[in-house]
């Protein structure tokens, strides 16, 4: 790099600018990919981007939190958004009334068994107590997990990554699982996927269909309320806490 | 628009509060949505500024996890160290949720049916 290059370097790289612009910049770019693979759900563009940026931030020698610095004005969004989940699960309130004792019963279940299993399955195969905590919200959408970790002593930036790859698997396993069940109905399908693997399932339910795709938003909502409560209680009983 | 924005970010300040003010485990904008919830099946209706705002926002959510999913540069050692359990555990653990979820449903919509 010449002199001057390098400086403008040494300016931009100390201002909130790049890191927020690279971020807006590099996630349109993933999404463009995603779109041109049909969406694709092996290409999911949180996971591209991630990789993009985490290449980029060690190539350039920037440190995380230096990113972050810029990163954060999208981050904050997150709790805007979580708030804003009360209006489409509010849409959907007629199919919620009529069919209220299966969901519930389903959303109990399914929401124990996401908590209970995975933190079961790490504790055995010998996971610290903090990957442990961080691993167990991991079926809720990414902001609701990230403050629960945070709120429990886990760490929420390795929730946010662990939340993410748990959307990618469930929206790649789930046409397997549910055919390999015989399980035909798409609320029910579209349901189990929305607890399961939250946003990044409920956008594949959509692809499949609009009655599974509902049925997906409300199950993601609704088991990401249903988490926050049960958590705590569980980490509780575990001994964790 | 900028009134839409206002009243989530008046919910998620409450919800905040809320969760401060009675140590809650709960996190602060859950506590605003559950609020937001029960606002909205109060009045029945949602007016089309906020529908919007949030579609618009909801609709570009993957983009808000970008941020944070880059801190695995951080975490790369311990991710690195534990892969095994955390990858069982992730498969796993999914796989059994879809599963016992569509199970539990379909079991009691077929009773339902029944009845």
């Amino acid at each position: 790099m010449t002199p001057k290059v390098l400086d403008i370097w040494v300016y931009l790289s100390t201002t909130p600018l790049l890191g927020l612009t690279i971020t807006l910049v590099v996630y349109q770019c993933a999404y463009w990919v995603y779109q041109r693979a049909n969406f694709h759900p092996l290409l999911n563009p949180v996971a591209l981007s991630v990789a993009t940026l985490v290449l980029l931030l060690t190539l350039t020698g920037t440190p995380y939190q230096t990113y972050f610095d810029g990163a954060q004005f999208v981050h904050f969004l997150l709790g805007p958004a979580t708030v804003a989940l009360a209006i489409p699960l509010y849409a959907q309130m007629g199919k919620l009334k009529s069919l209220l004792l299966p969901l519930l019963a389903a959303l109990l279940a399914g929401a124990l068994t996401a908590i209970v299993s995975a933190v079961g399955i790490a504790w055995l195969l010998g996971a610290s107590r903090v990957t442990l905590i961080s691993l167990a919200p991991k079926s809720v959408t990414t902001p609701i997990a990230m403050g629960i970790t945070e709120k429990m002593g886990g760490l929420p930036s390795l929730t946010a990554v662990l939340v993410v790859s748990t959307g990618i698997i469930g929206a790649v396993t789930a046409k397997y699982v549910l055919d390999f069940l015989r399980v035909h109905d798409h609320g029910v399908r579209g349901f189990a996927v929305g607890i399961a693997a939250h946003g990044i399932g409920t956008a594949r339910a959509f692809q499949v269909s609009e009655e599974a795709g509902a049925f997906a938003g409300l199950g993601m909502g609704l088991n990401g309320l249903a988490t926050a409560l049960l958590f705590p209680l569980l980490i509780w009983l575990f001994g964790l806490g | 628009m900028l009134g839409a924005i206002t009243l989530l970010l008046v919910y998620q300040l409450v919800g905040e509060v809320i969760a401060l003010a009675f140590k809650l485990p709960v996190p602060g904008p859950v506590i605003g949505m559950l609020l937001l919830f029960l606002t909205l099946l109060a009045r029945g209706r949602i007016s089309d500024g906020l529908r919007n705002t949030a579609n618009s926002l909801l609709s570009h959510l993957s983009l808000l996890f970008v941020p944070a999913g880059t801190g695995v540069m951080v975490h790369l050692a311990r991710v690195a160290d534990e892969w095994v359990a955390i990858a069982a555990a992730l498969i796993g653990s999914t796989v059994l949720t879809i599963a016992v979820t569509a199970l539990v449903m379909r079991a009691l919509m077929a009773r339902k049916e029944q009845a």
